[in-house]
């Protein structure tokens, strides 16, 4: 192990490095993408759910052929990587974008119009900080499931964690293969984790309390 | 202020709501929109403050149509209450209040100013407006629902059935508390509820819907006193049309027939055989034609009976009568304050047509309370 690192950890520090660098980015495109949809989503409900599904049937190919499918047209490298995760951050925020929006509590979007809130003022003052625990929840499985499929960019040289595997798998050392789970793993709940922490500033303070009690 | 002209509202699957739909709602009146549910009430409201468009006709607000009116603006400058009172979970109290004094941009001291302000209105202690909605009782969180609506001041509120999810304890008391605010601020307010106490106890025109259309709009007295066809009537229930009709009542239909009487040239001696008969302390004199001419009890027989030998020379022509016409509601002040135990009633040309006793009224009082009107639609019955 010690050896290993002495060895390696110059190198499993810079993968690392990469390896969060492509999930962060992927994910960072994702939500902005992601929630602006979901909230456009929710105004036209009857084409959201045909769409939901529908993404719902290409996040089902798997990742290995969409990462194929992108080298002849983005070539190979880091950006196209980038590419591909970011299509499959997509439709867990958006679901739960689009799905945190749509139940929100019905008497509430109401008083907030009939009060006199405009589109934009409804979206920033009323949905999207109502529907935040349910939109940071598709935030954070999305980052996690990335962090995983990130270890398959190497396949078409985005670099990451996934360079250790895939070397251990071609030469047979199970201690390369350890070398990028790992990382990945800790990185995984790491980031986990501090989303959470996000999530809970996030939220406004009046819901945390009804959560906690409900 | 608020003025309906031919307005219809049909929703995308042709379900017509309301049906050519005509009101006028003056300023400061408060009005009342009651029927059965789906009767179109919550669509009248919506279509003030363009939550929902017009089909056809056209709704003015202070004389301009809501058409031509941003529906923002209008919304700011119109109150409104939701029946799930829908108020804002992830703000505080303070924040709700003055929600729309902020999409107005107000200065942070006078949104303060304002909160505070109108929390004292409900009487609801100031910690409460760093507290968040659900840390409030229901009534509590309709009274700031309440509140919210009345921030900016508005001339016209909007209320659909804000008092409906409440129970009846507190609805009582936020209507009480609501009444006397409202007499306090002089708003026009529209109302919409299920519930006709509410709407006979604070509306000054109440507006009964059925299927999109409006079947009756008038002062809570007149509904009770015409009901304008039997759906009102039957939408009334019979409890409060006895309940009302004390109000609407004349003597006449409540009064009992045949007193015991006796004519001038009777005998003071048969005049006793006859008290003795019907068990009464008291007679009524009546002339040949049946004219009321005054009484005889047996206190003053009793004195005179040495000296005379006729009713009329004893009898006390000075009588309290009342007129088969007046109110009920009249003459039960009147036998109250004069402590007298019976009235007579006389028609037109002062003939004895009946009385009013103080039983009658035990009688009357029991059938209001208990609700079994029997006796009294049988009297009105025979009256008419
Ligand atoms: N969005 C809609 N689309 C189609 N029909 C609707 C819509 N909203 C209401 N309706 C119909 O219009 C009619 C009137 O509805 P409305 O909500 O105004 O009734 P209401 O008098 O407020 O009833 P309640 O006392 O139950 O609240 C009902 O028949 C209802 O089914
Ligand atoms: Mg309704």
């Amino acid at each position: 192990m010690m050896e290993f690192l002495a060895e390696n950890g110059n190198e499993l520090l810079v993968k690392t490095g990469e390896h969060l660098y492509i999930s962060l980015v992927a994910m960072a495109l994702g939500v902005i993408v992601a929630v602006p949809l979901g909230v456009m989503l929710s105004r036209i409900p009857k084409v959201a759910d045909r769409l939901i599904s529908f993404v719902g049937i290409l996040q089902t190919i798997p990742s290995l052929a969409i990462l194929a499918f992108f080298i002849p047209i983005v070539g190979i490298g880091k950006f196209p990587a980038i590419i591909a995760l970011f299509i499959y951050s997509l439709l867990p925020i958006l679901r739960n974008t689009y799905i945190g929006i749509r139940d929100v509590d019905q008497g509430v979007i109401e008083a907030g119009k009939g009060m006199g809130m405009n589109n934009l003022q409804a979206i920033i003052k009323m949905e999207l900080p109502l529907a935040m625990p349910v939109i940071m929840a598709g935030i954070r499985l999305s980052t996690v499931y990335l962090i995983g499929w990130a270890a398959l960019a190497a396949f078409i040289g985005g670099g990451g964690l996934g360079d250790f595997i895939f070397d251990g798998l071609n030469l047979y050392k199970p201690s390369l293969i350890l070398a990028g789970t790992v990382p990945a793993t800790i990185l995984a709940v790491i980031a986990d984790r501090s989303l959470a922490a996000v999530e809970s500033k996030l939220t406004p303070d009046g819901l945390k309390d009804s959560y906690e009690a409900a | 202020m608020l003025e309906f002209n031919n307005v219809t509202k049909r929703y995308a699957d042709g379900t017509p709501a309301v049906k050519n739909l005509n009101l006028k709602i003056d300023k400061g009146e408060f009005v009342c929109f009651i029927g059965p549910s789906g009767c179109g009430k919550t669509t009248t409201m919506k279509m003030v403050n363009r939550l929902i468009d017009i089909t056809e006709g056209d709704i003015r607000f202070d004389d301009k149509s809501i058409n031509d009116q941003d529906p923002v603006e209008l919304r700011r400058s119109i109150g409104y209450v939701i029946q799930q009172i829908g108020l804002m979970p992830h703000m505080t109290i303070k924040e709700n209040i003055v929600l729309v004094g902020t999409l107005l941009k107000w200065s942070k001291e006078k949104k303060d100013q304002r909160a505070r302000e109108l929390l004292e209105l409900v009487d609801l202690p100031e910690e409460y407006l760093d507290k968040y909605p659900h840390e409030l009782s229901g009534g509590q969180q309709q009274r700031i629902g309440v509140l919210r609506a009345l921030a900016s001041n508005p001339p016209l509120i909007l209320m659909d059935e804000p008092f409906g999810a409440l129970d009846p304890i507190t609805r009582d008391s936020l209507q009480e508390e609501f009444k006397k605010l409202q007499k306090e601020l002089h708003k026009t307010i529209v109302f919409v509820t299920h519930d006709m106490d509410e709407a006979l106890k604070l509306a000054d025109r109440v507006v009964i819907m059925r299927d999109g259309e409006i079947v009756q709009a008038d002062t809570p007295d007149e509904i009770l006193r015409n009901p304008a066809n039997e759906f009102v009537e039957e939408f009334l229930g019979k409890d409060r049309l006895i309940q009302g009709r004390p109000d609407v009542t004349t003597v006449g239909q409540i009064m009992e027939g045949c007193p015991v009487t006796v004519q001038t040239g009777t005998t003071l001696k048969e005049a006793i055989s006859v008290m003795r008969d019907k068990h009464v302390d008291s007679l009524l004199v009546v002339d040949m034609d049946n004219t009321l001419q005054g009484f005889i009890d047996i206190e003053s027989i009793n004195l005179n009976y040495k000296k005379a030998n006729h009713v009329e020379e004893v009898m006390e022509a000075n009588i309290f009568s009342v007129a088969e016409e007046s109110l009920l509601r009249d003459t039960v002040h009147k036998i109250l304050r004069r402590g007298v135990k019976y009235v007579p009633v006389v028609n037109d040309a002062q003939q004895l047509t009946g009385i009013v006793t103080r039983a009658t009224l035990a009688n009357l009082v029991y059938d209001t309370i208990w609700g079994d009107g029997m006796e009294l639609e049988e009297a009105a019955a025979t009256a008419e």
